[in-house]
């Protein structure tokens, strides 16, 4: 069964870019602008993991991450945020809400598509 | 024959138990009950004024001028009445500030002077001596005469006695052992001799009971009472004038009034037991009336006893001076006589007693002590005991003046009848009157005014009296007298420029007073008083008003152990404990170890040894002790001036702390500002990374993709590479403005200043962003004046603003029919230049949010806005460096406008200096 991941980020080029590499590895992707729209789509449709940026408009980040944590049926979704600030305290601060993994912008494409695999389960996409 | 030896016997036996009293009466005082603290006795004490002058010399004046003896006793009469106010003042006065003699009130009212009291002593002295030499010749002269009982003759005159069987040598040494034996036993730190006033007390009423026992014999035994005794009188030629006041008033009977008047209060003796003896004001007022009583009893007989004796010796054989002492005799009364004797003798060693005793006091606190405390040879004022010393000045003296008075009669006694030898020490003391009533009640009276008024009477009494006395006794040329000195008739000493007709004494007295008042009332008026004295003055004359006696300022310090020791040393540790132990009681501490010194203990040592050794020596010797500045004019206004430079330096003080309260309060603020601006610093700093970093993250991304995938399509490459190319070129603007914009906020940033035409400014702008509105299909509209305006700005910078406002209408207009206008108004001082579009428009909470730092609003372009979010920063803080505004009105859906001015007048500021901004260095 192709696993379902939601890309929310308010950035056009990186959604482009990630969108892309994800097709390529097999999921099925979805596209949050901001974190209204991804709390509606995961109404909708319950992903496996969600590339949640932490700096998205209307609903942050940090607040969706505490929605999905509180959501029982959404127990089972990955969470991995985004962030172009890295300091410790967002870092701790994005795991204490139940972010499964925190990876800083800009990242090394290889090193996020292997946190999205090992949090499916699924072996690397990128060699 | 009245033997020699009853005579002395009955004599020693009656001084003996004056002693006993005197002793007694001491005894009790040091006991603490004393006995004279009695008005009565009190009154009888101040009779010591009625001496053998009294007993005898009334008499003899009488027998000349008939009732003109009464004067002398008529004017202490009259002064009785002032007495309560006068005395009154003198004694509060004198309890006050300690006083032991008339020359240390004299001193102490004129600034403590030791000059003055010296001069006061010496005059009192000198003026005393004849006084005194009075005192021996009545009681030698009845003494010779009781001898020779019952024969009734006078003793041989003049020098022919050679001196060793002199009886009046024998009789003064004889009171001057009595004397010195009575009245210097042992210091006493008031001046008082409670015994010696025990003794007066009966010697007044044993010389009044004698006088009366003789008045009443010759009265009512020879004769057959008053009556009888004058209805004889004035049948007889010799006596008949006697009884009338015929020539009695006048000049002379004035002037005697006025010279007894002012002995009552001021002769050495008078001023001992009425102001120094006193025990208690309240005594005054019965004084008031008793003693004038005494005077009138002690005088009643007077005229009688004259005419008897004028009657009974009618030859003159006789001197009248004696009838009191040979009328007893010529009728037989051996006893009476006998009792008369010892009451003159009573009447005469009561005048020497105390007046020897006051004159001694006021030598040696006022005249010796002063001396040898400034003779610096000596050093006495670290000798250990003094008292020794001051005991032994003080008996010299009296056996000093006692050789003195016995001197002066030898040479001058004969001469006079003994009442001229008495006036002549009236007129001496008479001078002390304008020093003293003057201290008393004149605050302006001044030392020198003293000085000079106590030398010029004394000088002119010593020429008026003591000249001519001395002249009539033939130790200097009578020419003197008769003829003036050098033959300068207008300088007679009996009759001063010319005026003649006058006694003796009125003469004498007319021109020392008019010396003596004048001196001192002009110069006093004419000088300036010192601190002390004007401190001094009020003192004294506001004694009554004043309930503290409070030091005047000084600056010293003292210990308490040693003012306690140097008191010691003259009055005797066990007295000055006690003295030290009561201050300390009245202060309220336990003991004199808790005594504070301060200038309070100062004042009351300096009147505790002022009792023993007079005003000015204690204040020498306290000084000495307490290591005191005298405190002058100058110091004074030292002082003030110090204290007046604490203030301003205090107020100086007052003001820096408030200050300094002020400048923490900013620092604080500032640290407060400071940390807040770190605190958006690094706000901004992880702002700014994350504007980087997002651009950054889509390269990187899109460039490893491209990597990863070789087998990417075409078109999709194509997409990720131009992806790329537009965010390199989206960072790289980003950076730029990004440093623009701190460059233009630090003041770093480069302006140049020229001539711009802003229509043709606006037309480039229009140009450069042609191909940009083409695009989006937006019209153009431009607005100019016919004339625009030449402005002196920075072109570049102006044109950035235009380009960044055009591109920012152009974002905002709708896809299909965007329109945009461009605007140039001219104002009087500014012109303004309008960019508008018609797109959304701006609300007004996000209309100052566009001008913050990488703050965008929503935009129809895209969904996200692509701008860095600086531009309108950059252009608010160029458009503000030049002189103007920069703002924008607009409301959701009617699109907006941005607006900006710029000043017509080149700004005298940043815009016309090109490099104002570069240094920002501090030197």
């Amino acid at each position: 069964m192709t696993k379902t991941v939601l890309i929310a980020d308010d950035e056009p080029n990186i959604v482009i870019s990630l969108e892309f590499l994800l097709q390529e590895a097999g999921y099925e992707v979805l596209v949050a602008r901001d974190g209204q729209e991804a709390l509606e789509i995961l109404n909708r449709r319950v992903p496996d993991l969600i590339l949640l940026d932490v700096m998205l408009p209307r609903v942050s980040g940090f607040d969706v991450c505490q929605h999905i944590r509180a959501h029982p049926d959404w127990r089972g979704m990955r969470v991995i945020m985004l962030s172009a600030k890295g300091r410790d305290a967002e870092v701790s601060k994005g795991l204490e809400l139940g972010a499964d993994a925190y990876v800083t912008k800009p990242f090394a494409i290889k090193d996020l598509m292997a946190e999205v695999a090992r949090q499916l389960g699924d072996p690397p996409s990128l060699p | 024959m009245l033997l020699g030896g009853v005579i002395l016997l009955a004599s020693f036996v009656y001084l003996g138990i004056l002693f006993a009293i005197a002793y007694y009466g001491d005894k009790r005082a040091d006991a603490g009950r004393s006995i004279i603290a009695n008005p009565v006795i009190y009154s009888l004490s101040l009779a010591v004024y009625a001496t053998s002058w009294t007993f005898y010399g009334s008499i003899g004046r009488a027998a000349v001028n008939g009732v003109g003896f009464l004067p002398i006793y008529l004017g202490p009469t009259l002064m009785c009445a002032l007495w309560w106010v006068v005395l009154r003042k003198m004694i509060r006065i004198s309890k006050v500030h300690r006083i032991t003699s008339i020359a240390d009130f004299i001193a102490a009212r004129y600034g403590k002077s030791a000059l003055l009291g010296g001069l006061v002593t010496v005059i009192a002295v000198v003026g005393i001596i004849p006084y005194i030499a009075l005192q021996l010749k009545a009681v030698s002269a009845s003494f010779e005469i009781l001898l020779q009982y019952p024969e009734v003759v006078m003793p041989p005159k003049g020098r022919a006695v050679a001196l060793w069987r002199d009886t009046a040598l024998y009789i003064a040494l004889l009171l001057a052992a009595f004397t010195v034996l009575f009245g210097t036993r042992h210091l006493e730190a008031t001046e008082r001799h409670e015994g010696m006033v025990a003794a007066i007390a009966v010697e007044s009423i044993v010389k009044l009971l004698a006088f009366l026992a003789a008045g009443i014999f010759v009265t009512f035994v020879v004769y057959d009472g008053f009556g009888d005794l004058f209805g004889r009188a004035a049948q007889l030629e010799r006596t008949a004038p006697l009884m009338k006041f015929g020539d009695a008033a006048g000049a002379s009977w004035t002037s005697l009034v006025l010279l007894s008047m002012m002995a009552i209060l001021f002769l050495p003796r008078q001023f001992q037991v009425s102001v120094v003896e006193n025990v208690n004001e309240g005594h005054v007022a019965k004084a008031i009336w008793l003693f004038p009583a005494y005077m009138l009893a002690i005088n009643i007989f007077v005229l009688p006893i004259t005419l008897a004796g004028l009657m009974h010796f009618p030859d003159g054989r006789i001197d009248a001076d004696t009838f009191l002492l040979t009328l007893p005799m010529a009728h037989g009364q051996e006893a009476l006589a006998l009792f008369v004797f010892i009451g003159g003798l009573s009447a005469a060693t009561g005048m020497v007693i105390v007046e020897t005793i006051a004159l001694s006091t006021m030598i040696c606190n006022d005249l010796v002590m002063p001396v040898l405390l400034r003779w610096r040879a000596l050093a006495l004022v670290r000798r250990a005991d003094l008292t020794g010393l001051l005991l032994t000045i003080r008996r010299g003296a009296i056996v000093v003046l006692m050789m003195l008075g016995y001197a002066y009669y030898r040479v001058a006694g004969e001469a006079y009848a003994l009442v001229s030898l008495g006036l002549v020490s009236f007129a001496a003391v008479a001078q002390f009157a304008p020093a003293m009533l003057g201290g008393m009640y004149w605050k302006q009276g001044t030392r020198n005014g003293a000085l000079v008024g106590l030398t010029l009477g004394f000088a002119v009494w010593g020429y008026t009296l003591l000249l001519p006395a001395l002249a009539k006794s033939g130790w200097l040329p009578i020419s003197l007298v008769d003829d003036g000195p050098l033959g300068i008739e207008r300088l007679k000493p009996l009759a001063l420029f010319g005026l003649a007709g006058l006694d003796d004494i009125s003469h004498a007295l007319f021109w020392s007073m008019l010396a003596n008042v004048g001196g001192y009332v002009a110069v006093s008026m004419l000088g300036r008083q010192g601190i002390g004295e004007r401190a001094q003055a009020q003192l004294f004359v506001d004694v009554f008003t004043r309930s503290d006696h409070a030091a005047r300022p000084w600056r010293g310090s003292a210990s308490v152990q040693e003012m306690m020791a140097l008191i010691a040393r003259f009055l005797g540790s066990a007295r000055a404990g006690e003295a030290f132990a009561g201050y300390a009681r009245q202060r309220g501490w336990t003991s004199a170890a808790e005594i504070q010194p301060d200038a309070e203990l100062v004042c009351f040592s300096e009147n505790l040894l002022a009792g023993a050794i007079g005003a000015s020596s204690a204040r020498v010797m306290v000084a000495s002790v307490v290591k005191e500045e005298p405190l002058g004019m100058d110091e004074v206004l030292n002082i003030l001036d110090e204290a007046s430079q604490v203030l301003a330096y205090s107020h100086q003080l007052e003001q820096k702390s408030r200050e300094l309260e002020a400048a923490t309060a900013e620092l604080r603020a500032a640290n407060a500002r400071l940390q807040e601006l770190d605190r958006m610093k690094d706000d901004f700093i992880s702002t700014v990374s994350h504007e980087l970093r997002t651009p950054l993250t889509s390269i990187r991304a899109m460039s490893e993709t491209l990597q990863a995938k070789p087998g990417m399509d075409e078109a999709r490459r194509r997409q990720f590479i131009s992806i790329i190319v537009k965010e390199s070129e989206r960072l790289t603007r980003l950076i730029n403005q990004m440093l623009d914009l701190a460059r233009l906020e630090s003041g770093g940033a480069d302006w140049h200043s020229a001539e711009v035409d802003l229509g043709e400014l606006i037309e480039d702008a229009v140009s450069t962003t042609a191909a940009l509105l083409r695009e989006n299909a937006i019209t153009l509209t431009v607005d100019l004046p016919p004339h625009p305006p030449m402005l002196r700005s920075d072109r570049d910078r102006l044109l950035q603003v235009l380009l960044n406002l055009i591109s920012n209408a152009a974002k905002f207009c709708p896809r299909d029919g965007g329109r945009i206008t461009i605007g140039l108004h001219v104002r009087p001082d500014v012109v303004q230049v309008d960019v508008s579009d018609n797109g959304v428009g701006i609300d007004a909470a996000d209309q100052a949010l566009i001008f913050e730092k990488f703050r965008q609003v929503g935009d129809t372009l895209t969904g996200k806005p692509q701008g860095t979010g600086l531009g309108l920063p950059i252009s608010r803080q160029i458009v503000e460096h030049l002189g103007g505004k920069l703002w924008v009105v607009s409301a959701p859906g009617r699109g907006a406008t941005f607006s900006f001015t710029l000043p017509l007048e080149a700004q005298a500021g940043p815009a016309s200096v090109p490099a104002a901004h570069k240094t920002t260095s501090p030197s």
